[in-house]
């Protein structure tokens, strides 16, 4: 994706990654996303992040998530296999409505 | 005249015009991960396998030949019979990879085997596998589906489902005695394995959806119905396969829910829904950390919601952000 294309969320906003790492962990954060959190504007505003990978890649399970909260000081806030069981999704969207409901609190 | 049949020459294969780029992708991933058995000091877990009992080594072996032929199926049949298919060349290339680590695999029991146990135990399990009913129903259902003349789809349905499905009631064992601080650099080895058979699954249900999304409607329910008829009589084997073996250990329950996971897993590879729900689906947290040691599961969301402070994000230069 061209930079210009990529989403510039105007409000705080919680980071989904997946992760492809090889074997010794290497490029585990996709580059469009290195791309995405590079411009100064955009990191800004990442208020945490949710990495989603497959635990039969074993210690590099959803590394995504532990590089970019690392890298950008954020909660790691949840992680999930492949595209999520339903109680995944149902503890992500019950999680953001609260950190959401939070976060306009603490801006107020 | 000409021969009525031509011998169809391939084109070269060139890397540098791709029509896909998740070809290359696999290739490097799967070129990186590459190893031999050699690699791990299986040695190290004599001492270990002198604290199990005579039925626990008994059951390891079974389950090790059990997966040993599945191997040998996706070496020899499976991996070979998805090649005609290949959409791109490249495909086809990428094939002749996972055919390969197939025999790394079937071949790395061996080296568990002439470490770890005698001559007389390991043909004794030879024999057993070619025996066992259940085992040997579960590759005649997977054959069947590799046959010539058959759907490219449907085989597509079946590698996915020996690679994301089949292998768990057995790759659970060396997973239960890593949890219990038992064989560890032989779950090394496993997990070797099953970081490989994910890499295989995801790739093989890549292409299955990129099919799949051509298709009409009534072909796609067609398709989706064989998958899943197809997931129940492989999981009815299972459920008996995995009481024959693990009922005298008192594992199968456990067992059970690892494959209830695993065939959900296995479902979503080929871009379908679960089968089975949650609540049968939640695998023993022991086992999950032996699958996946030093990434604790992070749930950030049901501690309090109160304590989250936002970090100051910092203030990097571009070049910092080298991941």
């Amino acid at each position: 994706m061209q930079m210009n294309q990529m989403p510039r969320p105007s409000h705080p906003y919680v980071l989904i990654c997946p992760t492809y790492a090889d074997g010794q962990g290497r490029g585990a954060v996709p580059k469009q996303v290195i791309g995405f959190l590079n411009d100064p504007d955009r990191r800004a505003g990442i208020a945490g992040v949710i990495g989603a990978g497959n635990r039969n890649f074993g210690a590099t399970y959803a590394l995504a998530g532990r590089i970019i909260a690392q890298k950008c000081n954020v909660p790691l806030l949840y992680s999930f296999e492949l595209a999520g069981t339903e109680t995944d999704i149902a503890r992500v969207r019950a999680g953001l409505e609260k950190l959401g409901r939070h976060l306009c609190s603490t801006a107020a | 005249m000409k021969d009525m049949i031509q011998t169809k020459i391939p084109r070269a294969i060139n890397w540098n015009r791709l029509e896909d780029d998740k070809d290359l992708e696999v290739w490097n991933r799967l070129t990186v991960n590459f190893w031999l058995p050699e690699k791990v000091p299986l040695s190290n877990d004599i001492q270990s396998w002198a604290t199990l009992t005579d039925h626990e080594k008994q059951l390891t072996i079974r389950v090790f030949t059990g997966l040993t032929l599945l191997d040998t199926i996706q070496n020899t049949v499976g991996a070979p019979a998805l090649m005609p298919d290949a959409v791109t060349p490249h495909e086809e290339a990428v094939l002749t990879n996972i055919a390969f680590m197939e025999a790394v695999h079937a071949r790395s029991y061996s080296s568990i085997f002439s470490t770890l146990c005698s001559t007389k135990e390991i043909d004794e399990a030879f024999r057993w596998s070619e025996e066992n009913p259940h085992l040997q129903a579960k590759a005649e259902a997977i054959l069947n589906t590799y046959a010539p003349g058959n759907d490219p789809l449907k085989r597509k349905i079946a590698s996915v489902f020996l690679e994301s499905f089949l292998f768990y009631s057995g790759f659970y064992l060396p997973m239960y005695w890593s949890s219990r601080a038992k064989l560890t650099n032989t779950a090394d080895l496993i997990r070797l394995i099953i970081r490989d058979e994910a890499v295989h699954g995801y790739y093989i249900g890549y292409k299955f959806q990129r099919g799949y999304e051509k298709l009409s409607d009534d072909e796609q329910q067609e398709l989706k119905d064989y998958a899943f008829s197809l997931m129940f009589e492989l999981y009815g084997i299972e459920n008996q396969y995995t009481e024959e073996l693990y009922d005298e250990i008192g594992l199968t329950e456990d067992v059970k829910v690892f494959l209830h996971y695993n065939a959900n897993k296995a479902l979503q590879n080929l871009g379908f829904e679960a089968l089975f729900p949650p609540e049968v689906a939640e695998v023993n947290p022991a086992i999950l950390a032996a699958l996946s040691p030093d990434s604790e599961n992070h749930d950030f969301f049901s501690g309090s919601g109160s304590s989250y402070v936002i970090g100051k994000a910092v203030a990097t230069e571009d070049e910092d952000w080298d991941f």
